[in-house]
């Protein structure tokens, strides 16, 4: 992306020759982005996020007018802008699977919209966008389903498993490109209410200067994620299980929140009981140990986990919650070092409570 | 090294608070409270609060965490002074929160993570006696703030700093600038932190309670007026109370939530000998005896005598306090207790 802040840094909108090149390399990227998420490349968006993608789709698709709803577990960029437009929430299970009965009742001729994560970004419950799909044509066949693939994209082939949906959100820095560049991936025959209105870039549908270099980054950054992505799978899979395995069998009332078979490969999100997750987080950092509880809020403190709440946790089960994730860089002496130390902070807490 | 939990508020006085500490060689660490999600305008502990303080932190060069008390916070004081309010009470949100959030959970917690010590920004001093530690007056008279902080115990006192309580406030702003501290010169917080100026404690209220209009009574139960919230009257109130027009200046005495009726009189009707108590604290030991008593934040303290009974007797007749309101006991300028006015 270097050369994008440097000698290609004509506006990819002018019509010289600098501009031609900044131009070739987002029309690169889209290819790109088309070939790995299973979208036709004028259906790719580049907007400056998974924030902004949720927000064009459900915005996009509702106009005035229109009504959305989504499950109560999805992250905050799709609830809001569900609530915004009449939505409601659809229930999810204690596994944070979606309550597919009460969805079906939720479905009539008059909604819009449908948005469904992937994976869930605290919980990293997987979910299967099928029979979502399934009952979406057979009693809301006119409502569009999206879907938010931001924590998917590092663990599953998101082609495969957003095959029904209309259209994804991802964002850049999830799989290595910089903050601040993200996609709306759009089926062709699909039509969206643009937001921002300007320039007409991104074929009338999101307007603003390119960000080229986020851009050119994201194409590459998914590129290398196609070509890893299963055996990282596999190598973080086991080193996350491990890590699970580990932290259950150490720390009495201590459990995963949703099954392993469904759970992402990076994303380990466990229950505590008896600690609050915002001190443990404080003890862990002096072991240098990252973690996050659950969503943060713009202050930075944590709220409560909205996620929990809807599988059916106790608010006092849920004040306890981690979540670590694995990445790329992630190491087996790290997971070593994780299952030395949390252990400790948590026997601290306990008994100085 | 000692680990010092320094709580900062955004304001200027903490973040005073955390330089001094770290010039002395403490390891400093600072959190902010978040306490309230809800419109704000002023205060403490609001988002933009929070990011004054954290940079602060980052131009101390000192970690910074935020920790949520949000529930809490509604729990044991946003839902209290609610409750408060109608039943008739004039409760102390800033005392509540104190009682219940920064010195109980922000000292237990602080306790859990292995600090030492937890600081605050209060003008306030603590003073080694035989008898164990106590609460004592700020050095700045005009912004001394024990009479907030009269629940704490000796185990708390043991463990807390007041960095900036010998100072006077313009010390503080002059160090603040001397620092080159971002907040040298933020204004001081003065009101309710839940509470906008703009629309007010009546417009908070009748958004979580049912207000009602009542009848205001002579002490001889005529009719002489009318109030559009009883909740919202304070005993000692004269503003609001809307009286005929050859009525002369009148004070609430009392206030009756259930028969929806408040009670106005002259100065005269409003004064009273003693004051019953509830809800006694004692730093040390109970105490019966003279005392000088304090029962506003910023009001004169006045000589009394604390009765077995726990009620106050003030040595001359002085103005009702209302029920709700803590009433805080000092010999000299140390606290030795507290307790809420009946």
């Amino acid at each position: 992306m270097l050369p994008y802040l440097t000698e290609h840094f004509g506006n990819p909108s002018g019509a010289h020759r600098m501009a031609r090149s900044s131009r070739a390399a987002i029309d690169d990227a889209r290819d790109i982005c088309a070939a790995a998420l299973g979208f036709d490349p004028h259906g790719i968006v580049f907007t400056s996020g998974g924030t902004e993608s949720d927000n064009l789709a459900i915005h996009g698709a509702c106009g005035a007018q229109g009504r959305a709803i989504c499950p109560e577990t999805e992250h905050h960029a799709v609830l809001y802008p569900v609530e915004a437009h009449n939505g409601c929430f659809v229930k999810v299970t204690e596994t944070g699977d979606i309550d597919l009965e009460h969805f079906e009742t939720l479905l009539d001729l008059d909604l819009s919209i449908i948005s469904v994560m992937l994976v869930n970004n605290e919980s990293g419950r997987v979910i299967d966008l099928e029979p979502i799909a399934d009952l979406r044509d057979r009693f809301a066949p006119q409502a569009l389903l999206h879907t938010d693939a931001v924590q998917a994209v590092n663990w599953l082939d998101v082609a495969a498993a957003a095959e029904r949906a209309d259209m994804m959100s991802l964002s850049g820095h999830k799989f290595g490109a910089p903050k601040g560049v993200g996609v709306l991936a759009i089926r062709k025959q699909v039509g969206i209410t643009p937001q921002l209105l300007g320039g007409g870039q991104e074929a009338e549908r999101r307007s603003g200067t390119h960000n080229t270099a986020g851009i050119v980054a994201l194409g590459a950054a998914i590129q290398c994620l196609h070509e890893s992505r299963a055996s990282e799978i596999e190598r973080l899979g086991s080193l996350s299980t491990r890590l699970a395995e580990g932290l259950t069998a150490a720390i009495p009332r201590c459990y995963e929140t949703v099954p392993r078979s469904h759970r992402a490969a990076g994303i380990l999100q466990l229950v505590v009981e008896g600690i609050e997750s915002e001190a443990l987080l404080v003890l862990l950092e002096r072991h240098d140990i990252m973690a996050s509880a659950a969503a943060s809020c713009a202050s930075g403190a944590m709220d409560p986990s909205h996620v929990l709440a809807a599988m059916g946790f106790e608010r006092a089960a849920a004040a306890g919650s981690l979540r670590l994730s694995l990445g790329w860089c992630t190491e087996e002496w790290e997971i070593d070092h994780a299952l030395e130390f949390i252990p400790k902070c948590v026997e601290q807490l306990r008994g100085n409570s | 090294m000692t680990r010092v939990l320094v709580a900062m508020s955004g304001g200027v006085d903490s973040a005073v608070s955390a330089a001094l500490l770290k010039r002395q060689g403490y390891e400093v660490t600072g959190v902010t409270l978040k306490l309230w999600g809800g419109a704000q305008d002023q205060g403490c502990c609001s988002v933009s609060d929070v990011d004054d303080a954290r940079r602060v932190a980052q131009q101390l060069e000192i970690d910074h965490f935020v920790f949520n008390y949000g529930e809490a916070f509604e729990r044991h004081v946003v839902g209290p002074y609610v409750e408060a309010h109608a039943s008739g009470l004039t409760p102390n949100p800033c005392i509540e929160c104190n009682r219940h959030i920064k010195f109980d959970a922000l000292l237990d917690r602080a306790r859990q993570l292995n600090f030492d010590r937890v600081a605050t920004g209060h003008h306030a001093q603590i003073v080694g006696t035989e008898n164990g530690p106590r609460l004592s007056r700020g050095a700045d008279l005009d912004k001394d703030q024990s009479y907030v902080l009269y629940m704490l115990s000796e185990r708390d006192l043991k463990m807390l700093e007041f960095p900036i309580g010998h100072m006077k406030k313009t010390e503080v702003r002059e160090l603040a600038n001397e620092l080159g501290l971002r907040s040298a010169s933020k204004p001081d917080s003065q009101d309710v932190c839940f509470i906008t100026a703009s629309e007010g404690r009546g417009r908070f209220l009748s958004e979580r309670l049912n207000l009602h209009a009542a009848q205001v009574v002579d002490i001889g139960g005529n009719n002489i007026g009318t109030v559009d919230a009883v909740e919202l009257v304070t005993v000692g109130q004269r503003k609001g109370l809307k009286l005929g027009g050859n009525v002369g200046r009148s004070y609430a005495v009392e206030v009756d939530i259930p028969s929806r009726r408040v009670v106005a009189g002259s100065a005269q009707d409003l004064l009273s000998e003693t004051v019953e108590l509830r809800d006694h604290f004692w730093t040390g030991p109970e105490y019966q005896g003279s005392v000088a008593v304090q029962t506003s934040a910023h009001g004169d303290p006045a000589a009394a005598h604390l009765n077995a009974d726990g009620s106050v007797q003030w040595t001359q007749a002085r103005r009702k306090v209302a029920p709700g309101q803590a009433v805080v006991f000092y010999l000299d300028d140390a606290v030795i207790g507290g307790a809420i006015a009946c």
